[in-house]
């Protein structure tokens, strides 16, 4: 094992990161914006186009996840010498690939298998 | 590999030389981030089953005519204002001050029953309604995913007062330190996956 291992195994086992007053306060604020505007938007309809309104609050949500990552999970490149990051990122790739292929296929599955109206007259 | 031999009055080494001591729950933190991260792909199951069938209403009620976002918003400052005072409980966890740590962790576990009561009260509501699970592949789904995390909420609550109980009887010692720092991830945790679930499912319902 090289000395540079060491040195993050120590790092690792001497008390880890728990973050500040400063850290979790700054997270929480962050969180509380980020929370209240999509209720907003939703709640009064602020934006008439209701597929802008999605995205913009899928993009809040995304940025609130890493919000909570960062100031309350500790979440940093270096932490554990670097697996706990390694873990995070293969269940990200597994999540999109789950969410993903799962509504596509599925929209696809009902696109192509429901009979319309043209169909079903020709049945037997 | 090294070979091992062994000489007379030497105990025999079976082990590589260079392998350091483990200090006893060193590997613990991230055995405990594992296991999150399995149960996120529990939720991330969850919800492409309800991204996939939250539109089958089977001619019943959909969300527009179920949710109540006031209750929602309520619900989510609840989960949030947790995790902030169990952040305060953590912070003075590291100064090993006993009191204020059991004090935080009581004013987190208030918040964690106050979210716990208003969910329970929707689902009381809901069900009142007719919008059972039965119902429809949406409300099975929705029911399926909400409940699941109201499940998680309610063994972090379970696990808060065990470790308060521990805490009281033998003080903030190292193996506590770990455990709170264990249950610390769980609940942020949670309060991550509530993001998904107030955005997929309660906003994005609304909007559809």
């Amino acid at each position: 094992m090289s000395a540079h291992d060491h040195a993050g195994h120590d790092h690792a086992h001497g008390g880890a990161a728990h973050g500040s007053l400063k850290g979790y306060l700054t997270g929480f604020f962050l969180s509380v914006i980020l929370t209240a505007i999509p209720f907003w938007m939703v709640m009064t309809g602020a934006v008439d186009n209701k597929q802008a309104t999605a995205i913009i609050i899928m993009a809040f949500a995304a940025v609130q996840i890493v919000v909570h990552m960062v100031f309350f999970l500790h979440m940093n490149p270096a932490s554990e010498g670097g697996w706990s990051m390694l873990a995070l990122i293969f269940t990200v790739i597994l999540v999109v690939i789950v969410l993903s292929g799962s509504l596509w296929v599925m929209y696809h599955l009902n696109a192509n298998m429901m009979p319309g109206l043209h169909e079903m007259r020709e049945m037997p | 590999m090294a070979s091992t031999a062994i000489t007379a009055g030497a105990e025999p080494v079976f082990h590589l030389e260079e392998e350091h001591a483990h200090a006893e729950g060193g590997s613990t933190m991230l055995g405990f981030w594992l296991y999150l991260m399995s149960d996120c792909l529990i939720f991330a199951m969850l919800f492409a089953a309800y991204g996939v069938l939250g539109g089958n209403y089977a001619a019943g009620p959909a969300p527009k005519d179920l949710f109540d976002l006031g209750l929602v918003a309520v619900n989510t400052t609840m989960l949030l204002l947790s995790s902030i005072t169990y952040g305060f409980a953590m912070l003075t966890m590291d100064k090993g001050r006993v009191a204020a740590t059991q004090g935080w962790l009581a004013v987190t576990m208030l918040f964690g029953l106050a979210f716990l009561s208003i969910e329970l009260y929707e689902f009381a509501h809901l069900i009142h309604e007719g919008a059972t699970p039965q119902r429809s592949a949406f409300l099975s789904s929705f029911f399926t995913l909400v409940g699941t995390h109201g499940l998680h909420v309610t063994f972090g609550i379970v696990w808060m007062v065990t470790l308060m109980v521990q805490v009281a009887r033998h003080g903030l010692i190292e193996a506590n330190r770990r455990r709170l720092m264990c249950l610390s991830m769980f609940w942020h945790f949670l309060d991550v996956v509530w993001i998904g679930v107030f955005t997929f499912v309660y906003l994005m319902g609304m909007l559809r």
